[in-house]
């Protein structure tokens, strides 16, 4: 069956990489990030290794030195500031073995991401978790706004017409 | 001849190894989780497959980012549970099956999938937790596992539509192979879930039943799937998605759904299983329990 044809096969991949941009408070880790994050990354899979957990935790500045990273990717580690790392470049999966060296849960290093604490983090989730409405594309959601917008306005003209008569 | 005769999706997150691990399945938080695979647990004991071909994928654990396989598969004798940041599981080591594998391996290639074959390595949670899942915890592992890790971390991972056909050529592969074995494939990772960034805590309940309802019957829209409608509708890890459309491409023209469990959450997680049938007229029915799964439904 490989003569299969897929009516979704990617033709343009600028296309394909562009749309990625537009979800919100997501990053994709596209080539461009791996490249970027590429010591960052290598530098978190190096804290699988019990003897690098224990030197990195002695003296955290140190460890970090040992690698060429930029001053702000070993900031961003220092910081445990993990959606900036994500923009510098960092993946989850990689990131995760700081989490575990930290010796905190994938989830509560998840919701440092997010604007809840871990508690309403873990509140949420329970209750279902984060609703896709509204969170699938930051073009449908400007357009979305846009329209409220509008709609308020029409509201408004609406009413001083009325109080104008 | 060696026969594929059921299909298993399941998500595989790290915490229901712990939960096993520890002791903590009866739990509040994961009875209903694990509750889901108490009819699988029972219906692998009357199966009894030789050989599971278990999809997952490796989270930075035996790839770093100096090596990324789109498609690989284990050929090894055996493989070790590996340490992920908190020491190893504690659970046997995974038998390979060497014969099956490089025959699988060899027949891709000539089929034009051009795989990566892997000899040694460690396997992480994306392997090792749908086998505590749907075997509990014994002694040793009652079957050997042909690993195909898939890359679905670093962009682009393979089309869906690439996953299905590579599940239609291992169908072919493992047919063509001639001692009588017990053959299953699982489809493991999701489902909807986001682990990074403002938006982490993502589930989509509809979307995922809805995919679950596209892996039964004689439908095949879920491969023309795009990866962006993962990301969108399922949070950016919702991609491992894909994986479970491997062994849907494996199962023939027609399935049919033994058994289907969905949680919400797990940890970050929403939690989907499923059991399927080929039903493209082989008859497969292992031991009649198809019988008691159709009566329960």
């Amino acid at each position: 069956m490989s003569c299969n044809e897929n009516p979704n096969k990617v033709q343009d991949i600028h296309a394909y990489l562009a749309e990625f941009d537009d979800i919100p408070g997501t990053r994709v880790f596209i080539a461009k990030r791996a490249r970027q994050g590429y010591h960052m990354n290598q530098f978190a899979m190096s804290l699988m290794k019990d003897e690098n957990r224990q030197r990195f935790k002695a003296d955290e500045r140190a460890y970090l030195d040992e690698w060429p990273m930029t001053e702000e990717q070993k900031q961003s580690i220092l910081d445990r500031d993990y959606n900036r790392a994500l923009d510098l470049g960092g993946n989850v999966y990689f990131l995760s073995k700081l989490f575990s060296t930290d010796g905190i849960s994938f989830a509560q290093a998840v919701s440092t991401m997010t604007d809840m604490n871990f508690e309403q983090y873990t509140a949420m989730m329970v209750a279902g978790g984060r609703s896709p409405e509204g969170a699938r594309s930051i073009k449908e959601n400007e357009a979305n706004a846009a329209l409220t917008k509008v709609a308020v306005e029409d509201e408004k003209f609406a009413g001083q017409v009325k109080e104008d008569r | 001849m060696a026969r594929i005769t059921a299909g298993v999706a399941s998500s595989h997150v790290p915490l229901l190894g712990v939960a096993s691990d520890f002791n903590k399945s009866g739990d509040d938080y994961f009875r209903p989780i694990f509750a889901g695979y108490d009819w699988t647990r029972e219906w692998e004991k009357a199966e009894k497959p030789d050989v599971v071909i278990l999809v997952y994928n490796d989270h930075a654990s035996a790839f770093d980012m100096k090596i990324i396989p789109t498609f690989a598969i284990g050929c090894g004798e055996s493989y070790k549970s590996a340490d992920e940041g908190w020491g190893p599981r504690n659970v046997p080591d995974v038998e390979g099956h060497p014969d099956l594998a490089w025959h699988i391996a060899q027949s891709l290639i000539l089929d034009e999938f051009d795989m990566t074959i892997i000899n040694e390595m460690d396997v992480d949670h994306g392997l090792t937790v749908p086998l505590t899942m749907m075997f509990d915890k014994p002694e040793k592992w009652p079957c050997k596992v042909v690993p195909l890790a898939v890359n679905v971390v670093t962009y682009p991972p393979p089309s869906g539509n690439r996953c299905w056909a590579l599940g239609e050529a291992i169908r072919k592969a493992v047919e063509s192979f001639p001692e009588d074995l017990n053959v299953q494939i699982w489809g493991t990772g999701g489902m909807s879930h986001q682990l990074q960034g403002p938006r982490a805590g993502l589930i989509n309940h509809d979307w995922d039943n809805m995919f679950l309802d596209g892996l039964i019957g004689d439908t095949d829209k879920l491969r023309y799937i795009p990866h962006v409608e993962y990301l969108r509708e399922t949070g950016s890890e919702g991609i491992e998605m894909v994986m479970w459309l491997i062994m849907r491409g494996a199962l023939g023209k027609n399935t049919r759904a033994l058994h289907r469990h969905y949680h919400v959450p797990c940890s970050n997680t929403a939690i989907g299983h499923i059991v399927l049938r080929p039903d493209n007229g082989e008859g497969f029915d292992m031991t009649g329990s198809d019988t008691v799964a159709i009566a329960a439904e």
